[in-house]
């Protein structure tokens, strides 16, 4: 331990002390991974702010003429060999092979649409209040930029796709704080107090984990009723998600507590007549606190992934909701998604999503593990 | 020891029976019956259903009886002589409907449960006995994606690169022509063709999952003293291995079992949907759709009941490998 107060700073033998904080950051940034994880989540967080702004178009404009259209390619080099540093697209033709009589997106060199930035697109509300129309990328004229093709409807899916993880990464949020609130209530009950309490919660939450999740969730969101708004939805699904997936937490904090009671600041605290809710809050919470991060970082992949399990299911979120399950919900038709695999791309991010969560958690474990140098 | 086994049974009964309870519950929480999914189709159709007819039906099912009574009724029948009540959406017995789904999905969890092992306990061992080699990585890479890929989506992309590369697309459990064939060596062999598919995509988190367990308890007993000490008397590495390490890391993988089938039954449900598998995971999906309570309550109890039966199996295979876990509960 006294090595590590040293670790990052002058030497064994060097002047200060670090705090908490430095070690934990000293720590955590030698995970590279980790790192590059924290810095993937939190650019995301912010680009789906943003997502009115950072997208080319509007997620419900229906491109006419664009149905299923592949994913557009960024050029550099144009059919004389020139090369540009302004990337551009060239436009799309939709014709019927003659061969196998089937219509087909064609590129049509004999256009070229420069891809610019701070272009007038859709209008929109920045944040709900500032009405503007100037979106970070796009092409002028009639050229169209689809960075990863559009759906069945013709709208874009690249948009679509960051306006979904919004909903998504949001869901799992809000879901969180919900589980968090009821893991923490059981696993503090049950950790503090013991005897019968303990018992009854252990039994509660083992009859929960030994059922299964998926079918259990199932079941529960065929109660969100047929005539909720979206948000309405929204929220009853996070609930849903939270009902199921707390037992995990409990258990965690059950056995911080059941081991940090017996400690003799505890019983000080106790003997001067501190009441149950102060040792609880004060004198118990932080001593798990870092544990309960990690666990927070590691619970938040889980949920993503039952949205967008149930969404794809149709027992979720709906359409016109977009979320990373409702765009998945397209790909169901076999052959639709066989002749267009683009329509899988958004499964690809939350993919990314989940795994960079699963790093940063590791990296967090790593580094408020004190015996882990 | 038999105690143990005793109270574990003993336990396993009341959590059935509690089981039995939630699900009814659950399943009958949402507002409407099965008949207004039925009225609501018939009108669909352009012959609405008259208002006495939808009342006769709603008191032939009992579903004016109060909840209690309709639980009494779909439990008693079903614990003494294993009748599961009636399906409303499809005209027949839930049992006839259920039975050979039952089946298929005892086996397409039971395979992938020895997919898992079968692929994550080798694997593993190496990984650990090959710290930081070119292995180990490629392992641990595999393992990430493996837990970070939702299963249902593995399926997806399975079934587009199939249908790409080969032009087919490997859906079901049977070809056409043994679909609703009876039981022969001619089905059983097409089962087995079809079986590979839907048991990687399932089994693939949990041999992730399992990998990583088994991996770090390796790791942590590589570490300690009675190792070094055997090594130093010239224990042949591999008889080292097997004989000590090893199976003190394998207990940390039984007790995980019960959490394992859990996981393949929950994540067999979904990836059955995608992949078209006759299982209970799609009967299941529907009924709660169409309010088709019985059939629903029964699918959800049975996938209940699959779970909770493995997870007391793995406590008790538990008990029997390990005398602390023996001797500990016993007193």
């Amino acid at each position: 331990m006294t090595e590590l107060l040293f670790d990052a700073a002058d030497g064994p033998q060097g002047g200060h002390i670090l705090s908490r904080g430095q070690i934990f950051w000293a720590k955590f940034t030698r995970h590279r991974v980790a790192t590059v994880s924290l810095v993937f989540i939190v650019l995301l967080y912010v680009v789906v702010l943003v997502a009115e702004f950072v997208t080319p178009y509007d997620p419900f404009n229906r491109h006419v003429g664009y149905l299923l259209a592949p994913p557009t390619g960024l050029q550099f080099v144009d059919t004389d060999g020139q090369f540009h540093l302004q990337p551009f697209v060239y436009g799309l033709k939709n014709e019927l092979n003659r061969e196998t009589f089937q219509r087909e997106y064609v590129v049509d060199t004999s256009k070229r649409y420069p891809l610019a930035l701070f272009v007038k697109g859709d209008a929109y509300q920045l944040f709900g209040v500032i009405p503007t129309d100037v979106h970070l990328f796009g092409v002028e004229g009639d050229g169209k930029v689809f960075l990863a093709g559009t759906d069945t409807l013709g709208r874009d899916l690249f948009t679509r796709m960051i306006f979904g993880a919004r909903t998504s990464l949001f869901v799992g949020l809000f879901g969180l704080s919900i589980g968090f609130a009821l893991g923490l209530f059981f696993g503090g009950i049950s950790g503090y107090f013991g005897g019968t309490v303990d018992n009854l919660v252990q039994r509660l939450t083992e009859f929960l984990q030994s059922l299964p999740t998926l079918p259990l969730w199932m079941a529960l969101a065929a109660l969100v009723p047929q005539d909720w708004t979206p948000t309405q939805v929204y929220f009853g699904i996070s609930t849903v998600l939270a009902v199921v997936g707390w037992t995990t937490l409990a258990r965690v904090v059950r056995g911080k507590l059941l081991s940090l009671r017996e400690e003799d600041y505890v019983m000080a605290a106790k003997v001067s007549g501190v009441s149950e809710a102060r040792i609880i809050l004060t004198h118990l919470l932080p001593g798990f606190t870092s544990y309960l991060i990690v666990y927070l970082t590691l619970a938040i992949p889980q949920m993503i992934l039952g949205e967008v399990a149930l969404s794809f299911l149709g027992l979720g979120l709906r359409p016109p909701a977009v979320s990373l399950g409702t765009l998945l919900i397209d790909s169901q038709n076999i052959q639709t998604v066989t002749l267009s695999p683009w329509l899988l791309v958004p499964g690809g991010l939350v993919v990314l999503i989940v795994v960079a969560f699963s790093f940063l958690g590791d990296g967090l474990r790593d580094a408020v593990d004190p015996y882990r140098t | 020891m038999l105690s143990y086994i005793v109270r574990r049974l003993g336990y396993m009964v009341v959590v059935l029976i509690l089981i039995s309870i939630v699900c009814f519950y659950i399943i009958n929480l949402p507002p409407g019956s099965f008949i207004e999914t039925f009225a609501t189709q018939l009108e669909a159709s352009g012959a609405p259903a008259s208002q006495a007819q939808l009342d006769y039906l709603t008191v032939r099912y009992g579903l004016d009886q109060p909840l209690i009574v309709q639980y009494w009724n779909w439990i008693i029948p079903l614990v003494t002589h294993g009748d599961f009540g009636f399906s409303f959406e499809w005209q027949q017995p839930v049992w006839s409907l259920i039975a050979d789904r039952l089946w298929l999905t005892i086996i397409v969890s039971l395979v992938s449960m020895v997919f898992v092992y079968a692929v994550s306990i080798p694997v593993a061992v190496y990984s650990a006995t090959h710290q930081y080699s070119a292995g180990d990585y490629a392992v641990s890479f595999l393992g990430v994606i493996g837990l970070a890929v939702p299963n249902f989506l593995l399926a997806l992309v399975l079934l587009v690169a199939s249908a790409r590369l080969f032009g087919i697309t490997p859906t079901g459990l049977f070809s056409p022509e043994y679909m609703n064939a009876p039981w022969s060596w001619g089905r059983f062999v097409d089962l087995l063709i079809h079986l590979p598919v839907p048991v990687v995509v399932v089994g693939l988190a949990g041999t992730a999952a399992t990998i990583r367990i088994l991996r770090s308890q390796l790791l942590d007993e590589f570490q300690k003293q009675y190792v070094v000490t055997a090594r130093a008397k010239g224990v042949p590495e591999g008889r080292l291995l097997f004989k000590y390490p090893f199976r003190v890391a394998l207990n940390p993988i039984i007790s995980t079992a019960g959490h394992l089938l859990p996981e393949i039954v929950s994540g067999s449900t979904i990836v059955a949907i995608v992949l078209g598998l006759p299982t209970i995971g799609p009967l299941l999906l529907r009924a709660i759709i169409a309010q088709d309570t019985y059939v629903a309550a029964s699918s959800l109890m049975l996938l209940g009941v699959l779970t909770v039966v493995g997870v007391v199996l793995s406590d008790i295979l538990l008990a029997v490998l390990d005398p602390r876990v023996r001797m500990g509960r016993s007193n």
